[in-house]
């Protein structure tokens, strides 16, 4: 009961953080003259009339709040609008570009959890040694290279060369898995690659210095006094404990690239909500942009749910409420 | 003598004493006799400086290469378009443009280098008065101020950043704006912590007892004991502003070309990485090493402040009861200063 009861209570006030954000989102945009679709769509020799009249069509020249109010109307009913520059339904673009995003998003994670958790676990238990050092060193050089530096440099120092030599395996651009999955992961590899090393990075720091601090912890001594193997005190009372911190910031850090992994998508030309966005804005086209800004934001509020979710059951000492 | 109070004789007694005996060292004194002896700290340390001199000596190399930083030359491409590799006139090799990269390279530092450095000691600045006035004053201040930086952590941040950039049109200035933006909140929120345990001490009860103001207690009292955390925050703060400058500009909607930036080059770079390497490895050779040196020169601040945390890279012998008692103590680990993210944008 008390998980129904949690659900419904934090859906409700996900919908008035949506609320909010689509409402800030429309007034930051457009609350301001917007000459710019209405120009390109014209033409550079269009007259004010001309202007006047597609701003017209768009329902540009309405009162702000009506606007206002048939932007709310429509999201209401499921309806973020339609592209100004195509008139595609902006919900038909998400559908599109979500599979695009999560192909990147998926694979990335696991990624880098594997070489975070792995590289946090063994310094944490190894701490000082060589082994230990390389990896804070290696920690600090990842943090220090910018995504598109790490993307572009993986483009020409891994997929030039290998195409120059007749191996296409690996490739730019996007591939769903139903053009087979052998293909898929060949266009993918680079994008994982490039968004694995920022994050393995983040969660080696976290997790190493995390266990750290449940190893000094008196229930480790007892486990460790008990006489119980080292590895099983470590995995199965250190590592358990130590997880909760990661947990977190992956649910974050998931819900937050699911909403656009814009430099990874530029770079290698992935299509997804990401790269999108950014063709959006600078297109001012303002259904799309609203449309991403809702869909990131959803992202993030159903990550901080399931995150809570996880808490109660990672930490018995945690009570959903 | 009989007269004499045990008080005046004390005074006496100090008054008298051989003046070398012991000298006390403060805190800052400490901190630099450590850093001092951590090799990568101090090496790191050079770099940045170098860099530094660098850009600021960048208008000295144009003149010495009698190249411009906008200026187009001809020799600078090849007859089929291709620009010049590395060599005795451009000493870094040339771009698509025929400009010569390395005076460009120096160029872009100034700007790199000027936002990373302004945008972070304003961000500190607002984040350090936002975070003691939430953490001193309390109650429904320090809500609306705590719930403000959450907001502000929780963002979208790149997104946002790109339709700011649009909306205000891409400029230096609105660049500089947004990273600001972005880089006070976890300043505030650190500064708030601290501010929280420090207002509960004796000595600032004692302040108000003898009836000091809430202004003098603030930032007399209690920041100066805050400086530590917001100096190694900051110094890891400004390769985060680097790096978000250089991605903004990397989106084109950052510093404009033809002013270059570390991000536009690269940016330029994109399309010609297959023929001209030094394009692209440059320039990412000049962003990686600055943001390196900066990074590891904050880690190492922060060993040298704390001698409870953990030294990696400074030698010692007892490092790992050390370590222990450190973990034990419940000692801020790294990421208890919030720099768990990358603000560069993925």
């Amino acid at each position: 009961m008390t998980i129904v009861r949690f659900l419904v209570r934090r859906v409700i006030t996900g919908i008035v953080v949506l609320w909010l954000v689509a409402t800030a989102a429309f007034f930051l945009f457009f609350a301001r003259p917007t000459n710019t679709v209405a120009r390109e769509l014209a033409g550079k020799a269009a007259t004010a009339q001309t202007i006047q009249l597609i701003k017209k069509n768009l329902g540009l020249t309405q009162p702000i709040l009506v606007q206002y109010w048939h932007f709310l109307d429509k999201l209401v009913h499921g309806n973020l609008g339609y592209s100004y520059l195509d008139g595609e339904s902006v919900n038909t673009i998400i559908a599109q570009d979500i599979p695009r995003t999560a192909s990147v998003v998926v694979g990335g994670v696991v990624l880098w959890l594997v070489v975070g958790l792995g590289v946090g676990i063994l310094s944490a238990t190894r701490a000082r040694s060589f082994f230990d050092r390389f990896s804070t060193f290696g920690v600090l050089g990842g943090l220090s290279l910018p995504t598109f530096v790490l993307g572009e440099l993986l483009l020409f120092a891994v997929f030039l060369p290998l195409n120059k030599h007749g191996i296409t395996f690996i490739q730019d651009g996007y591939a769903s898995p139903s053009q087979g999955i052998g293909t898929w992961v060949g266009h993918m590899i680079l994008p994982w690659v490039t968004l694995a090393t920022v994050q393995a990075a983040v969660y080696t720091r976290l997790s190493r210095g995390s266990l750290l601090d449940t190893l000094g912890e008196d229930f480790i001594r007892t486990a460790r006094a008990k006489g119980l193997p080292e590895r099983r005190v470590i995995f199965r009372h250190g590592v358990r404990a130590a997880l909760t911190p990661v947990v977190s910031q992956l649910g974050i850090d998931v819900g937050t690239l699911l909403g656009g992994v814009v430099v990874t998508e530029v770079v290698f030309g992935i299509g997804g909500i990401g790269q999108d966005s950014v063709t959006a804005v600078v297109q001012d086209n303002l259904p799309v942009i609203i449309g991403f800004v809702l869909l990131a934001a959803a992202f993030v509020v159903a990550a901080n749910i399931v995150v809570d979710l996880a808490y109660a059951l990672l930490d018995p000492r945690v009570r959903i409420t | 003598m009989s007269s004499v109070t045990e008080l005046e004789f004390q005074a006496q007694a100090a008054e008298s004493a051989p003046e070398q005996a012991i000298e006390g060292r403060s805190q800052w004194q400490l901190t630099w006799r450590r850093l001092r002896h951590d090799k990568v700290a101090v090496g790191s340390g050079v770099v940045i400086l170098v860099m530094v001199a660098l850009a600021i000596a960048a208008p000295a190399f144009a003149a010495l290469t009698g190249h411009g930083p906008t200026q187009q030359f001809n020799s600078g491409t090849a007859l089929n378009g291709i620009p010049v590799g590395p060599g005795r006139a451009f000493w870094l090799g040339a771009d698509e443009q025929g400009r010569d990269l390395f005076v460009r390279i120096l160029y872009g530092a100034r700007v790199s280098l000027f936002v990373g450095i302004v945008t972070t000691a304003i961000g500190a600045a607002i984040g350090v008065a936002a975070g003691l006035t939430a953490g001193y004053f309390g109650g429904w201040v320090d809500t609306v101020l705590a719930r403000f930086v959450d907001a502000v952590l929780a963002f979208p941040y790149i997104v946002l950043a790109l339709a700011l950039a649009v909306v205000l049109g891409p400029s230096l200035p609105v660049v500089m704006g947004i990273i600001t933006f972005f880089s006070w909140a976890g300043i505030a929120r650190i500064v708030r912590g601290q501010t929280l345990s420090i207002k509960e001490k004796e000595y600032i009860e004692a302040a108000r007892s003898v009836g000091a103001s809430s202004w003098r207690i603030m930032f007399v009292d209690i920041m100066p004991n805050l400086l530590g955390p917001v100096l190694v925050l900051a110094t890891l703060y400004i390769p985060t502003a680097i790096v978000f400058e250089a991605t903004l500009s990397f989106l084109g909607l950052g510093v404009q070309p033809p002013t270059p930036s570390w991000g536009n080059l690269l940016s330029g770079a994109e399309s010609y990485y297959n023929v001209a390497w030094w394009y692209l490895v440059f320039p990412a050779l000049a962003l990686f090493i600055t943001t390196l040196a900066f990074n590891l020169l904050g880690d190492g601040i922060r060993d040298a402040m704390d001698p409870r945390t953990e030294r990696i890279f400074a030698a010692g012998r007892g490092r790992r009861r050390r370590d222990r008692e450190a973990a034990s103590a419940g000692a801020a680990p790294k990421d208890a200063y919030g720099l768990t993210g990358q603000a560069g944008g993925i």
